[in-house]
């Protein structure tokens, strides 16, 4: 009954989709978009007309001409700086416009022009002074700050008069502070379009990427070449430039210039900055993320003055989110691998019946013997982690290493070694093609073909994204094993798409049907996913009818036949369960039956505890990684089986000195080649009663003429 | 290196000596015994936030927040005052709530590792911000009957000199026992010196930083209290004015490097007559509060110049962020 419910309960509820979740980038954004709906729901059932089109372009005209000035900050915090006198450029900009117009009349370009001018002007002496010179961005946009405030507050005090005198009548400027296109403000409209630009500058261009890398490591970005003073100096003169784009739609807007403009916008836009998410000390941030902020933040102080809240608490109000917002962000940035490496394991309920007998004595097909006692060894200390071997029809020998080679032993001794091909990643499972391509199977990187003379060549390495999955799956974390149908059709493993290549024993921790097979054709070169939902699926071998293939899920302990053509196409049967130990590779024997690898053997204490899902998250939660219980691949056996799922033989090597671990075999001319992925070895096992003259590659594809 | 800040030093105060001279001798009215009573008082409690100030960047932080514990505390003591609490009672409410604001700022720097000046920047508006909203009626909390005697800690003369330089003096030697005779002191100038470092050899960093930034507080609590003895009110609205720029200024010019680790409270005294005097003549001179400031941030972007070429950041020890 109890494990009923748990079964239930850990079958229909989605706990992998936390971790998934959260280790998306999106997470990031998403977070403030969330607050964004909250306070924007709340204030319009707390106002009248709050959501009035009248309200709302008027939240649109003031959110951009504060969203150009955070742009700027969003920039200069994702290049590692802060940009604290934007409130005292926005001022003096302001005046500016204002003085250009209205007391020396300048046309409307030349005053934009002029403007802009000086906006970046006063940006580049910010810019010089933490670029170039490399002052403390904070101390001395601070001081900048206090600069441009007197500057502003002597002019003002001589030029407020003429400026309040006069009041232009000029329709381009009239547009530019409330002018509309269909309803949608101009200011919005020029937000919407530098927007759009500063996406793209930020995520798809070479500057942008130069921007991010800064803030991420200056000094990394340093020595690979990029030119950091001038690239951090730009950044405060862009900062500058669109506050002076903000503080000409307001002078547009308003025509004033009174002694409070832009005091504490700096706090607005900084809040607004860190709330949208922004991480300060910088490498991380939006266009997205700024304008979220922004609008945040322009509700909440909105929302609070219209509910007539003292200027205090407006103050009050402002510092508390930048603090709390500051304060999430500094800790996620901080803890955000931890959390997810905790959340990311997500056992899943995996029952299965006492294994058969294994002990020497109680009979059955898996008894214990020493037949593996004494193989002959092949590259012994010389080849490290050969999942798989396989032999072309010259005899000689192959083999993926650790160091990301194939390697080949040439006949007939298998002395001479040589490096075959150099791929760069883990190579597993192998297989040949009619025209003598060795297909591979990469950890990590994909399917691979190798041409008889050596080049290494892309099959496929993505396949069709499914739907639901939250993790991107279109792309393949670990192909494992494949085998080529007569057709052409090239069935491989995809053991997990929820770890990496170097995660994979987690992933029989978690007993979860995370694997998949995909079949790549190769006359089209199209790639699709055939089966999903597997338990690490491991060996695949085209069955003898041509229209099946079987495979091993290593998890589940079984071998199951998928039908990809004919009668039964598309149907899925098991052929054998309840194996006492990891099934691995599945090849060909010579008298039509299989041979199979079995990794490593089951223990009762996995056994329990894949009936135990909460006990292993605990585990996974609390213990160290080297501490967890993994299942076994230390030790383990090749046995033969039939098409009907009965074990003909197996072969051990009990002293567990010459090959007790082994992911693969191949038979060859009366031989069996053994491989094991922990191995610094091949194994050589001369087979009684076998067909001396059995050669795959011929049987598979016929003998050469 | 040691060489060349002991050359600072020098040359502040010779800046100072210069401008001193100069002062007395073109300025009208700037060698008066009262003025140079006004100059000593202004500086006095200049100086004694400047010792705060000092503790904290020794410590490698800085503290924006200063104006915020001298403007809203002491005004919670007028305020209770006058709403007819006793007075011990509402000194112990505002050193409770000093202590408070300090633990707050410690705990963000310390714990939630916020850069400093950032938490700093915000807690001080909040500060602020809760003395608007909720605490204070008027924005200057003006003197009661049941203040009675409490201004003679900011008037009159203590055997001939003013109280309130007094007052520094002894702030000066306790903080200068607590930097150079505890060991709680040597834990400053080693985490100021290198965090990593300190932290490593055993040092409980984060407790001591928490305890700057209290300390920090208590003593802008008590320059706060200075200060509204000595004009018998306090104006709360100096939090917006530029007074924490001044009080960089005199940290930064008396030669306590912002990279941490250097200094001590002579350079806060050398620093405070430099910028008093300086003060001082401008405000002789007419010069209005704008250019005032202007010339205050063009001096102290020279001293943060200077002092970034005389104390160059560790890149080593910087930390990600620290902005």
């Amino acid at each position: 009954m109890r494990d009923t419910l748990t079964s239930l309960r850990y079958r229909y509820w989605p706990d992998h989709l936390l971790g998934e979740i959260l280790s998306k980038r999106w997470t990031e954004t998403a977070v403030p978009v969330i607050l964004l709906l909250i306070v924007g729901f709340a204030l319009s059932q707390s106002i009248d007309h709050f959501l009035s089109p009248a309200s709302l372009a008027d939240t649109a005209r003031q959110a951009g001409e504060i969203g150009f000035i955070g742009l700027g900050m969003a920039l200069v915090v994702i290049v590692g700086g802060i940009d604290l006198s934007v409130g005292s450029i926005f001022a003096l900009t302001d005046f500016c416009a204002l003085y250009l117009l209205d007391v020396l009349g300048w046309p409307v370009p030349a005053v934009v022009a002029a403007t802009l001018l000086c906006g970046a002007l006063l940006g580049a002496v910010n810019g010089v002074l933490i670029g170039y010179l490399r002052l403390r961005a904070f101390i001395t946009t601070l001081i900048t700050l206090i600069i441009y405030r007197s500057a502003f507050d002597l002019l003002i005090q001589r030029y407020s008069n003429d400026i309040a005198a006069a009041f232009p009548d000029i329709p381009s400027w009239n547009f530019i502070g409330g002018g509309d296109v269909f309803g949608i403000p101009s200011v919005a409209l020029v937000y919407i379009a530098i927007a759009i630009f500063g996406h793209v500058f930020m995520t798809r261009l070479r500057p942008g990427w130069h921007i991010t890398a800064i803030g991420g490591s200056r000094r990394s970005a340093y020595n690979s070449g990029i030119p950091v003073r001038r690239t951090i100096a730009l950044c405060y003169v862009a900062s500058g430039v669109l506050t002076s784009i903000g503080a000409l739609f307001f002078a547009a807007r308003l025509g004033t210039v009174g002694g409070d403009i832009g005091v504490g916008l700096e706090v607005i836009v900084l809040t607004a900055t860190v709330l949208g998410g922004i991480t300060l000390g910088g490498g991380k941030g939006s266009v997205t993320k700024s304008l979220v902020g922004v609008l945040i933040v322009l509700l909440i102080t909105n929302g609070l003055t219209t509910l007539n809240a003292r200027g205090g608490i407006n103050r009050m109000a402002l510092a508390g989110i930048l603090l709390v917002a500051a304060m999430v962000d500094i800790r996620w940035q901080k803890n955000r691998t931890r959390i997810i490496s905790k959340v990311y394991v997500a056992p899943t309920y995996h029952a299965l019946p006492p294994p058969p007998p294994t002990e020497i004595g109680k009979g059955g097909p898996f008894e214990q013997n020493d037949k593996l006692r004494d193989v002959q060894l092949i590259g012994l200390g010389r080849i490290e982690a050969p999942e798989d071997v396989i032999l072309d029809r010259n005899d000689n020998l192959y083999a993926g290493s650790r160091h990301g080679d194939i390697m080949r032993f040439l006949a007939p001794d298998y002395q001479r070694m040589e490096v075959f091909a150099h791929i760069g990643g883990q190579p597993l499972g192998m297989a040949f093609d009619r025209q003598d391509n060795l297909y591979v199977c990469i950890g990590g990187m994909g399917l691979y073909r190798i041409k008889p003379d050596g080049t290494v060549e892309k099959a496929t390495d993505e396949t069709n994204r499914s739907m639901h999955s939250v993790n991107d799956d279109s792309r393949l974390r670990l192909a494992d094993d494949l085998d080529i149908t007569d057709d052409g059709l090239i069935f491989f493993s995809e053991a997990t798409v929820r770890y990496e290549m170097d995660e994979w024993p987690i992933d029989g921790l978690e007993a979860r049907g995370n694997g998949r097979i995909i079949c790549y054709d190769t006359k089209t070169g199209a790639t699709h996913t055939a089966l999903r939902g597997l338990k690490f699926p491991n060996g695949i071998c085209v069955a003898g009818d041509g229209q099946s293939i079987l495979f091993a899920e290593t998890f589940g302990c079984s071998i199951k036949r998928y039908w990809f053509a004919g009668a039964k196409k598309g149907t899925v049967e098991v052929v054998m369960d309840n194996l006492p130990g990891y099934p691995d590779n599945i090849n060909l024997a010579s008298d039509g039956n299989y041979w199979l690898a079995l990794v490593g053997m089951r223990s009762p204490s996995l056994d329990l505890a894949w009936k135990m899902p909460g006990f292993r998250r605990r585990m996974a939660k609390r213990v160290p990684v080297d501490e967890w219980l993994f299942p076994n691949i230390n030790t383990g056996c090749v046995v033969k089986f039939n098409e009907q799922g009965k074990i003909l033989e197996s072969f051990w090597d009990l002293r567990g000195e010459n090959h007790p671990m082994i992911t693969s075999m191949r038979e060859h001319r009366g031989y069996l080649y053994l491989g094991g992925i922990a191995n610094n070895r091949i194994g050589r096992y001369k087979l009684d009663n076998a067909d001396p003259k059995f050669v795959q590659y011929d049987k598979r594809w016929g003998k050469l003429s | 290196m040691k060489r060349l800040r002991f050359n600072q030093q020098e040359i502040v105060f010779a800046v100072f000596a210069v401008l001193f001279l100069a002062f007395s001798v073109f300025l009208r009215g700037f060698l008066t015994p009262e003025n140079m009573l006004t100059l000593l008082q202004n500086v006095a409690v200049l100086g004694i936030l400047g010792l705060a100030m000092a503790i904290v960047v020794i410590g490698r932080g800085i503290d924006i927040s200063l104006i915020a514990a001298l403007a809203v505390p002491p005004g919670l003591v007028l305020q209770m005052v006058q709403d007819g609490h006793s007075l011990p009672a509402s000194l112990l409410t505002a050193v409770l709530l000093t202590i408070a604001f300090g633990l707050v700022n410690g705990w963000l720097i310390a714990y939630a590792e916020v850069p400093s000046l950032f938490a700093t920047l915000a807690t001080g508006l909040l500060l602020a911000g809760l003395g608007q909203a909720a605490l204070f009626q008027l924005d200057v909390v003006q003197w009661s009957d049941g203040m009675k005697g409490f201004e003679r800690l900011g008037q009159g003369t203590i055997l001939g000199i003013p109280t309130s330089i007094v007052m520094f003096a002894i702030a000066c030697i306790v903080v200068a026992f607590l930097l150079r005779r505890t060991r709680w002191g040597a834990y400053i100038y080693a985490i100021g010196d290198n965090p990593y470092a300190a932290r490593v050899t055993g040092i409980p960093s984060r407790p001591i930083i928490v305890l700057q930034y209290v300390v920090a507080a208590l003593i802008g609590c008590f320059a706060g209290l200075v200060m509204a003895a000595s004009v018998n009110s306090m104006p709360t609205r100096i939090f917006n004015s530029t007074l924490i720029y001044d009080v960089i200024l005199v940290v930064v010019l008396g030669g306590i490097g912002l990279s941490g680790g250097r200094g001590g409270v002579l350079n806060v005294i050398i620093g405070t007559l430099l910028i008093g005097t300086m003060l001082n003549g401008m405000t002789i001179m007419d010069i209005s509060y704008a250019g005032q400031n202007l010339v205050k941030g063009v001096v102290l972007l020279l001293a943060v110049i200077t002092d970034s070429f005389l104390n160059p950041r560790n890149e080593e020890t910087a930390q990600q962020g620290d902005i």
